[in-house]
């Protein structure tokens, strides 16, 4: 259905060149209508093959191989970034679940975070990078991106992880004390593997969030080796080969899809053995 | 009879107050006395609100008593369950979704720390005792409602507890899997020799089961009745069809009805001509 | 829903105290170690700059604005729109639904790089577009599980009833529907000033929020920049609230669907 999908999209893309203004167009006077032209719009077959040709003139690499290595790149970043992130949030959420006061004076703080675009403060947090100096160590420019990824992934982690750990069954709390068990023991026994669905879909926002945040980072710092320096790079010489920025933006997408198909596949082992959730 | 060793539970001057001196207080027990020997089935019966459920849980220690004292095996009610001197099964199974069966049964003996060669060898043995050993590995919501229960009753009795407390634990069954496990759980009680608690809103199942019915009421909740019940030791399907067992039930249910239901004031002297 | 003195204070103290207290302990950090501004500006230096460019942080705040709105509102209509076309089609709702799985998993602002391509340099038409799109997915997704997932005991009586397919769309179906559009609308506002946020990173015109922060770091005026991030905060918070007040009228007593995540 998917691929079904993709194909269709495809044949809308070529049917607007076909009957889509040329240089534009307008409704009512707004310019809305996008160029049709094959500079701005390349066709579908030019982008896909623009893959197996060289990165430049002149060079040996192909695109594909330039596009892969620039969003392994970006992915390893998202992925650190997606760790830390995930880290401090399960260890933030224990803490406001043991503690009420903490509850109470982080999560407005929390919920917060998630109505403004802390991605404003990327830039800034990218600008740390090769002007900061702590004590001989040098703060290099990728940990800027990792960080802005693990700081957007937290907010999700932290606030699903809490609504998990603290929305046990009373009676499964009740037998565990009737066990005089300790908050430690009931913590790992049973909040824990009880929050699980809870803290899958919150994975799935902190892998988008810290992909985003990478992603965000090289833009804002153009730094060097990831797939969103290269869609800037390429962007920039849309007029002359067009196809080109195509390839890095769909690198860019398959990237996402593989930071999603990874908390698939930890959805998968955990939700393994327990009862399939109704659905629709 | 009883030997010279500690009841199984003594209840002494109990109450137990809600919300004491807020203006939603409720009292729900007052001036509860009860003892109950080693081996004896006991069930706690009565309307909603007497109060049954909040004496088992007293019981267990899950709650405090307002006044009074409770007993288990000889001590106070809390070190009862800081050394896990009894066992607990609720309506709802409870049993954990990402265990296997018999790592449910398991885990009251991981918290204490067994090792897990011994774990595994009484958690089969109990799956055993409640003949569902072959459903070990199988995950809580691959059994039915009946046969979660028969292993919430194993994780009860894994730590081979002398005390079982249970609260209503039947209720979301059907009547044909409720008296099937009935006469299950007496037979597993017969062969570990464990004291019952039980609470429960059936009268048939109450006489079934027990030794003695404590029948109970509410608004204060406090026991208005003991109806015992010598059906023999013995007890299975046909004793239900028994005249003795129609005579039990219709005795404890005209105890019952010396209770008015809620919202009236109880009938003093229907009460007293019963006790 | 009174609520006693007591808990209000109960639920107000905390946060106070961990904001007042971050804020202390960020402005005397600064000042013990003597934080360089291009690293971390006080929290005092930040107010100033704000309260000094006020009226230029409400010209960018503005274009940002505009841009999220109208993507919000488009992306909202649409959305609808096409919700109520999918339940129609049942088959369409196979078809959709991977591609929004999909989009959801990837970076699809990356997108606007693209539309800048599209349109005059100067138009604001690349942004507002990858709003639409953001914004019409989860409003799209939301709705149409709203429409759809009616309880059957509901869809037995109205065919008892022998109501048709229209009747049961605008009685049960649509009723049914609107707190999923709500819930659709408190992530989509702020997904959208996030978006429009992120889609000035891309080039284009360089009159938002976005733009501003990346100029002012630039010329290492960092608190200035900081000043914009606020500005930026209190537009989506704004967002957020407003969409939160609409919810409250048009649904009193707050009848919240249950928590769904985006797609």
């Amino acid at each position: 259905m998917f691929a079904l999908a993709l194909v269709l999209v495809a044949a809308v893309w070529e049917l607007y060149k076909v009957i889509g203004p040329q240089d534009g167009g307008t409704i009512f006077g707004w310019t809305i209508l996008p160029r049709a032209n094959d500079q701005a719009m390349p066709h579908v077959w030019d982008m896909l093959s623009r893959y197996a040709q060289p990165e430049r003139r002149g060079s040996t690499t192909s695109i594909f191989q330039v596009v892969v290595s620039g969003a392994w790149f970006t992915f390893r970043l998202a992925l650190t970034g997606f760790v830390l992130g995930t880290a401090v949030g399960l260890g933030l959420a224990v803490l406001m679940a043991r503690f009420r006061f903490v509850e109470r004076g982080l999560l407005p703080y929390l919920i917060l975070s998630q109505t403004v675009p802390l991605i404003a403060l990327a830039p800034l947090v990218v600008s740390w990078g090769g002007k900061l100096h702590v004590g001989g160590f040098e703060w290099p420019r990728w940990l800027s991106a990792a960080v802005l990824g693990a700081f957007l992934a937290f907010f999700p982690v932290a606030v699903g992880t809490l609504r998990g750990l603290t929305s046990t069954p009373p009676s499964s709390l009740e037998l565990m004390d009737s066990y005089a068990a300790s908050w430690r023991q009931t913590l790992f026994k049973l909040r824990f593997p009880a929050a699980v669905p809870y803290i899958i879909p919150s994975l799935k926002l902190a892998a988008t969030a810290s992909v985003v945040g990478v992603v965000v980072a090289e833009l804002s710092t153009g730094l060097a080796g990831g797939v969103g320096r290269l869609i800037i790079e390429y962007a920039r010489e849309a007029t002359s080969d067009p196809a080109k920025v195509y390839t890095a933006v769909l690198g860019a997408a398959a990237l996402g899809l593989v930071m999603f198909g990874l908390v698939a596949l930890i959805d998968l082992a955990t939700m393994r053995n327990r009862p399939k959730e109704a659905t629709g | 009879m009883t030997d010279a060793g500690p009841k199984a539970v003594e209840v002494r001057g109990l109450s137990k107050v809600f919300n004491a001196g807020k203006p939603n207080e409720v009292p729900a027990l007052v001036d509860i006395e009860l003892v109950i020997e080693p081996g004896e089935f006991v069930s706690l019966i009565g309307p909603s609100g007497c109060g049954k459920s909040t004496q088992l849980r007293l019981i267990a220690n899950l709650l405090e008593p307002t006044a009074g004292e409770i007993l288990v095996n000889g001590k106070p009610a809390r070190n009862a369950r800081l050394d896990q001197d009894y066992g607990m099964a609720f309506q709802q199974a409870g049993l954990f979704d990402w265990r296997s069966v018999v790592k449910n049964v398991e885990l009251p003996l991981e918290l204490k720390g067994w090792d897990r060669a011994k774990r595994r060898t009484r958690a089969l043995e109990m799956l055993e005792l409640v003949k569902l050993p072959e459903f070990a590995d199988h995950y809580p919501w691959q059994l039915s409602g009946g046969m979660q229960q028969r292993v919430a009753i194993a994780r009860a009795l894994a730590a081979h507890p002398p005390l079982l407390l249970m609260d209503e634990p039947f209720g979301a069954l059907d009547e044909m899997t409720r008296e099937h496990m009935q006469a299950e759980l007496l037979r597993i009680c017969g062969e570990t020799s464990t004291t019952v608690v039980f609470v429960t809103h059936s009268i048939p199942e109450a006489v079934y089961l027990s030794t003695r019915v404590i029948v109970m009421s509410p608004r204060p909740g406090r026991i208005t009745d003991v109806v015992e019940v010598d059906l023999g030791t013995h007890r299975d399907l046909d004793t239900r069809e028994a005249d003795a067992f129609f005579k039990k039930v219709t005795e404890v249910r005209e105890a019952l009805r010396g209770i008015q239901p809620v919202g009236v004031e109880p009938d003093i002297e229907q009460v007293s001509e019963e006790a | 829903m009174s609520r006693s003195p007591r808990s209000v204070l109960a639920a107000i103290v905390p946060p106070l105290v961990f904001g007042v207290g971050f804020l202390l302990i960020w402005e005397t950090a600064v000042k013990v170690f003597d934080f360089q501004p291009y690293f971390l500006p006080a929290p005092s230096a930040i107010w100033t700059a704000f309260r000094d460019n006020t009226a230029l942080i409400w010209e960018a705040t503005k274009v940002s604005g505009l841009n999220a709105f109208v993507g919000l509102a488009v992306g909202t209509a649409l959305g609808v729109s096409m919700s109520f076309v999918l339940a129609r089609f049942r088959m369409l709702n196979d078809l959709i639904t991977p591609v929004s799985i999909g989009l959801n998993a990837v970076p699809i602002f990356v997108l606007v790089a693209l539309f800048n391509n599209m349109y005059p340099v100067t138009s604001e038409v690349p942004r507002r577009l990858m709003v639409t799109l953001v914004v019409y997915f989860i409003v799209l997704v939301n709705v149409a599980r709203g429409l759809r997932e009616v309880g059957a005991i509901q869809l037995e009586l109205m065919r008892s009833y022998a109501a048709s397919d229209v009747a049961i769309l605008r009685k049960v179906r649509v009723p049914n529907a609107v707190p999923y559009l709500f819930t659709a609308l408190r992530i989509a506002a702020p997904a959208s000033v996030i978006t429009a946020f992120v889609s000035e990173y891309f080039g284009g015109s360089q009159n938002g929020l976005g733009s501003r922060i990346v100029g002012n770091i630039a010329l290492s005026n960092n608190a200035e920049a900081w000043a914009y991030v606020l500005g930026a905060c209190l537009l989506g918070l704004t967002f957020y609230l407003v969409a939160l007040a609409l919810e409250r009228v048009v649904t009193p007593g707050g009848v919240s669907a249950r928590e769904r995540v985006g797609a």
